[in-house]
């Protein structure tokens, strides 16, 4: 539950109903009356122009004195509430998100920046006035202006302001941990960084742009939708419109309120007036995992991934492997290989290497520094293996068994093979094995030990049943990956992944008509991230995988990809959800104003007022306000999403059926009786 | 209702069902381009058409070039038909010595027949030649029949495809459509209907006394050979006025159960053909088990109305079912079943006065055509308007499993969406807004034989069966200028404006790649889809036409229990 302490932090983690959200919202609904603005929605649109007209038939009746001037003002007030309530759940949906950005902006406020000149020399600019490629330079204390890449130096970054996370990060120049972002604090250090974004286009503008919706464009899947919907209204304009002459030819004269009124409760208001409150509340819930999602579309897609590509470490085991053993050759002298890989992992910082240390020294190897003038190799992605090289020439070597077996024959030795059945051994029970040498010999292998996350094959077997597979990438060799495959229930995996064996899983993937998200921080992920229809960029990663994704996860957290998948099928299922139960909710509407508006005509369809309406003018306003009213009762639904269980498309489907389906037809019937009683003993009819 | 009149529709039902394996699997391999057993005698026939017309058989054509070419020849077939029409007068094989039809009668006429509407604003035996009705009426049986399936052809391979433009060749679909499907069967079938008593002859009109001595008028003319297409291609334009309800067309049971065969038998056919196409055959039964179960419903209202009987009749002491408008021959139940028949696809031929049916037994009629006559449907218009429907459902269900719903591995999104609701407009705007129309204008009012509830249903029923292109009608609406020229123009629209954005969804499917299937996607073949599928029929169609129905069949019904008639 890491990002649910850290989101307590968060200024932003606010309740979606928090007093000055809501109160903010209010004002809002009222500013988005604006024709300009509602147009876009043409459902409501409909409602808005159906509300002006009755608002007019109300005045002319109110001024000719005519009898049904109370009747003609509830109906006009409850349009207009309709569309108030809309505008308002789409207010709310985004108020969370300007709440945040206002944050932001606050955190935006002008900097000056240090400019490198070529000679060396610096000068104090505004950080607006800096362009991709210049250099700047940052110390202690000092906010970095913009985006960049660290190009000298090293340095500790509060990056808190972006990502909530108060924890210190490192940044330095060269490898995956280069990039800097605009709006964050240099903690220690001095750092060079090299712009990377043009003014208005660094991570924080676009993050301030996101969160507002400001660039919000409607999605593939919104855009069909509202199609349809506006298919919907549009027959049932004509059947409402037609509906005049009929009642005419029948000697039943309509007033142009009651038709509004019946057509504002046939066209689909309730999916119409909630279905961008909806998309706005499936980015926010993304956001509130601290994912950022480049656009509506990635958060959608990602309801479609069929393929999930995870990184073994930090998604399905702890990132942090841990040294158990250390086996020697026959006839060695255990403490003193203990104390060559004590040696050789002195100076490496990672986790494996600190276990390592850790694990000599319960072994019996002392407090003993690195000796004088030694030299240590850190690991690359080349080498695959660290070490130390000490002042006599001497070298000592730790790393994957077939780098390291090739360095030592490198260096002349010939490297018995009885490590070869351990190695073998280790790596089939899903551990690492780990070869140390020194010069032309190997000296034993350390026996590195993979921690599975907890829960996680509950969670693959959740995504089966959704019909995601899930595809464990790692550098691991076959046996090792097949192991921690096997233990942790994931679908398949890809051992010895290379970047360019990623990117051909994926056009595979995507070849045979699956779309396949991923996770990726490096700078060579991002090809991959690019390709794949989901990409999530650790926050930590370098500026060129940013670029790629279309998510960025600001907790850098792997894991989190379940979780953004999951969104995305909540957000296609609440749409559908609710379509459904707009136009399940049509059948009662009928039966309340049918016989209502045809109750003087012919009589004999008083049998169809099947709930016993009190009177027709009640029938036809209680079918109105529950119209209104079911906007509002369902926008915490469109906001948090519908509720959802991870399980075959098959059994989802029946039970949204009977729910949204049979429930939208039932619910409306009680729903309008109970209006129609509480009218009556109003005495309002 | 009684169990032998049950039993009828039962048995009737289980005999399309056995034919509709046979039969799809044939039109598969018809369409399919492959050999069948009837090659050695068509094959040399269908080339020498390709030869003549000059039809290049492996040409593949856009959904742009297949919907041009299906309109120039709808438009080339209709002028001939009206040329015809108008000069029968001069052209030979008219005995009876016809005159040439008035401009806007033979308009409306032309465009009855090339649309597969068979609206006849005419009687037959008073108004059309023998070469009219053979070679202009007869003819555009068959080949409105065959444009309709080559388009249902098309948009299935529309569906199948992945990643191309086009969708066949209209052309050689509908020739092979016409010699290999639709002759063979006419000519076995024909031939049955002439041992049972259908004329096929060019004799004038005999006038014979009856024994009872008055004198009568027995029509002739090449009747067999029309009859049989007229109800195989869901034409329904009757050869006489009383259409199947004349013993001439429909001599005894065993042919009304004929004709009722043959309206069904290609829609059924059809959706094994799809299954066969799209490589599942369940999609195919799925299908057909959504219209099966329409059909029965609506057949279920309709007998039960008509068994019922009319309670006014009943209080004069008269018991029994409603037989006002119905031949003795066929009783209560086989007229209620031809009626369900008849217009749960768009052939419109009937055995029985549909405007004397009870008010919801007339309502059934008027139902299944609002439903865009989808319950084994038109002549390939079932199934490309079925075809539509789940497209629909596909993208409203599959919305609430959570994917971009997606239908036989593609993606349904906006241009599908945007081209299947659009085909799903035409139905209401043509049949509420001319009605709309004609129930306030005094034109639309002047041919009204009833008043009240009856006569708005006759208005609505004519501008829903034309727009259908069912061709049956409530009678009781005498032709003008004013219905010549509104009916004409909702029978081209109703079947073109279906036609073309059908074919356009065809276009955009076939353009698609195929995603690949996993638990994640909903089958759509399950009892849960189908129930789906029926639901946003019945749905859309219900609630669009509530208010109309309401104010006819519904309300007239409702007044009929209190005593009152119009």
């Amino acid at each position: 539950m890491l990002s649910q302490r850290r989101l307590e932090r968060r200024p932003r983690a606010r309740s979606l109903f928090d007093r000055p959200i809501v109160l903010r919202a209010v004002v809002d609904s009222f500013k988005k009356l604006d024709p300009r603005w509602q147009w876009r929605n043409p459902v409501m649109f409909v409602v808005e122009i159906g509300a002006a007209a009755t608002s007019l038939f109300f005045v002319r009746d109110l001024a000719n004195h005519s009898g049904n001037a109370g009747f003609g003002f509830a109906i006009a007030a409850w349009l207009w509430f309709t569309v108030l309530f809309a505008n308002f759940a789409e207010a709310v949906a985004e108020g969370r998100g300007k709440a945040q950005a206002d944050a932001l902006r606050r955190t935006k406020s002008e900097t000056t920046a240090r400019l490198l000149h070529d000679d060396g020399t610096e000068e104090r600019v505004p950080s607006t006035s800096l362009r991709k490629g210049d250099r700047f330079v940052v110390d202690a204390g000092e906010l970095i202006g913009t985006d960049g890449d660290v190009i000298e130096g090293a340095a500790t970054v509060d990056e808190s302001a972006i990502t909530g996370e108060s924890a210190p990060v490192i940044r330095e120049a060269g490898g995956d941990r280069s990039a800097v972002t605009g709006g964050t604090r240099v903690l220690s250090d001095r750092i060079v960084v090299s712009v990377t974004a043009s003014p208005g286009e660094s991570f924080l503008d676009r993050m301030i742009r996101l969160v507002e919706g400001a660039q919000r464009q409607k999605t593939p899947n919104e855009i069909a939708l509202s199609i349809l919907l506006a298919g919907l209204t549009i027959i049932f304009l004509i059947a409402v419109a037609t509906l005049a002459p009929f009642s005419l030819y029948a000697g039943a004269h309509q007033s142009v309120t009651v038709l509004i009124a019946l057509l504002v409760c046939l066209i689909p208001t309730t999916i119409g007036g909630l279905l961008s409150a909806i998309g706005i509340a499936g980015m926010d819930r993304v956001m509130q995992r601290n994912v950022l999602a480049m656009s509506g579309r990635a958060v959608e897609a990602a309801g479609d991934v069929d393929t999930l590509l995870l990184d073994k470490t930090g998604t399905i085991t702890l990132g942090n492997r841990q040294a158990v053993e250390i086996i020697t050759a026959q006839g060695s002298d255990p403490k003193e290989v203990a104390r060559v890989a004590y040696l050789s992992s002195l100076s490496d910082a990672t986790p494996e290497g600190r276990s390592i240390v850790a694990l000599a020294q319960r072994q019996g190897v002392g407090d003993e520094e690195a000796p004088q003038g030694s030299a240590f190799v850190p690991f690359s992605a080349y080498t695959r293996m660290s070490g130390l090289d000490l002042v006599g020439g001497e070298k000592i070597r730790k790393g994957a068994p077939d780098s390291v077996i090739a360095w030592v024959r490198e260096r002349g030795g010939d490297p018995s093979t009885e490590f070869a059945s351990q190695v073998d051994r280790i790596a089939r029970s899903g551990g690492t094995p780990l070869l140390l040498a020194q010069d032309d010999a190997v000296l034993g292998v350390i026996y590195l030990k993979d921690i599975l996350k907890p829960n996680m094959r509950g969670r693959f077997d959740r995504l089966r049943a959704m019909g995601i597979r899930t595809v464990m990438i790692t550098g691991d060799n076959p046996l090792t990956a097949a192991t921690i495959a096997k233990e942790s229930g994931v679908d398949d995996f890809l051992a010895e992944a290379t970047p360019e064996t990623k990117m051909d899983l994926i056009k595979r993937e995507q070849m045979s008509g699956r779309l396949v998200a991923m996770t990726g921080d490096g700078t060579n992920d991002a090809p991959a991230l690019a390709q794949a229809d989901v990409g999530i960029a650790m926050n930590s990663g370098t500026q060129a995988a940013k670029e790629a994704g279309n998510m960025v996860d600001l907790d850098s957290d792997p894991s989190k990809l379940i979780e953004v998948v999951e969104i995305g099928k909540q957000l296609l299922m609440t749409r559908g959800a609710l379509t459904t139960f707009s136009i399940a909710n049509d059948v009662a509407k009928y039966f309340a104003i049918l016989p209502a508006m045809f109750a003087t005509a012919y009589p004999a369809m008083e049998i169809l007022n099947v709930m016993h309406l009190t009177t027709p003018q009640s029938a036809i306003l209680s079918a109105v306000i529950f119209n209104a009213l079911v906007i509002i009762a369902l926008v915490p639904l469109a906001l948090r999403g519908v509720k959802y269980e991870p399980k075959g498309a098959n059994s989802v489907l029946l039970g949204n059926v009977l729910l949204y389906g049979v429930g939208g037809i039932i619910i409306p019937f009680v729903g309008i009786k109970l209006i129609d009683m509480i009218l009556a003993a109003l005495h309002l009819t | 209702m009684t169990f032998a009149g049950w039993l009828q529709a039962i048995v009737f039902f289980l005999i399309i069902l056995a034919i509709t394996k046979p039969l799809g699997t044939y039109m598969a391999k018809v369409f399919g381009g492959e050999r069948t057993f009837l090659a050695p005698v068509v094959r040399p026939l269908e080339r020498l058409i390709y030869r003549l017309c000059g039809v290049r058989e492996d040409e593949e054509m856009t959904w742009h070039a297949y919907a041009l070419s299906m309109l120039a020849f709808s438009a080339i077939s209709f002028f001939y038909l009206y040329v015809l029409l108008r000069t029968q007068k001069w052209l030979p094989l008219n005995p009876q010595h016809f005159d040439n039809m008035s401009p806007d009668l033979a308009w409306n006429t032309a465009i009855s027949f090339t649309t597969n509407t068979n609206w006849q604003f005419y009687s037959g035996e008073s108004a059309m030649s023998y070469l009219s009705q053979m070679a202009g009426l007869a003819w555009h049986n068959f080949v409105s029949a065959a444009v309709g399936i080559a388009i249902a052809v098309a948009v299935v391979r529309g569906v199948v495809r992945t990643s191309v433009k086009t969708l066949g060749n209209f052309w050689v679909d509908l020739t092979r459509c016409s010699l290999y499907i639709l002759l063979p069967i006419s000519i076995v079938v024909g031939l049955y209907l002439v041992s049972s008593g259908v004329p096929q002859n060019f004799h004038a009109y005999q006038t014979v006394v009856s024994p009872e001595g008055f004198r009568q008028t027995i029509t002739g003319g090449p009747m067999a050979s029309q009859e049989v297409i007229k109800e195989l291609g869901t034409n329904g334009g009757g050869f006489v006025n009383a259409n199947s309800a004349s013993p001439n067309e429909n001599p005894s049971p065993l042919s009304n159960l004929v004709e009722m065969l043959l309206i069904f038998s290609l829609g059924a056919g059809l959706t094994y053909m799809y299954g066969k196409m799209v490589k599942d055959t369940r999609q195919g039964w799925a299908i057909f088990t959504a219209m099966a179960i329409l059909f029965f419903a609506g057949f279920a209202v309709a007998y039960q109305a008509e068994a019922a009987g009319n309670p006014i009749v009943h209080a004069m002491g008269v018991s029994g079912g409603n037989m006002e408008g119905k031949e003795c021959r066929f009783g209560v139940s086989a007229s209620a079943l031809f009626a369900t028949v008849t217009t749960d696809t768009s052939c419109g031929a009937v055995n029985s006065m549909l405007d004397s049916f009870m008010p919801l037994g007339g309502l059934v009629p008027l139902v299944d055509m609002q439903l865009g006559e989808t319950v084994f449907g038109g002549a390939g218009s079932g199934l490309y308007g079925m075809i539509v429907f789940v497209v629909l459902t596909v993208f409203i269900a599959g919305l609430m499993v959570g994917r971009t719903p997606e239908y036989l591995g593609k993606k349904i999104e906006h241009r599908e969406v945007q081209f299947a609701i659009l085909a799903a407009l035409v139905t209401p705007v043509l049949c509420l807004v001319p009605t709309a129309v004609a129930a306030i204008v005094p034109a639309g009012l002047a041919t009204l034989n009833n008043g009240g509830p009856h006569g708005f249903s006759e208005i609505l029923y004519a501008f829903t069966s034309t727009n259908a292109n069912n061709g049956s009608a409530f009678a009781g609406l005498g032709p003008n200028l004013f219905y010549n020229v509104l009916t004409g123009t909702n029978m081209m629209f109703g079947r073109f404006a279906v036609a073309i954005p059908a074919l356009a969804l065809a276009g955009a499917l076939a353009g698609k790649k195929s995603v690949a299937e996993s638990a994640g996607t909903f089958t759509t073949y399950s009892p849960i889809f189908v129930a789906l599928l029926i639901g946003v029929i019945v749905i859309v169609g219900a609630l669009t036409f509530l208010p109309a129905d309401a104010l006819g069949p519904i309300v007239e019904h409702l007044l009929v229990l209190q005593g009152k008639t119009f």
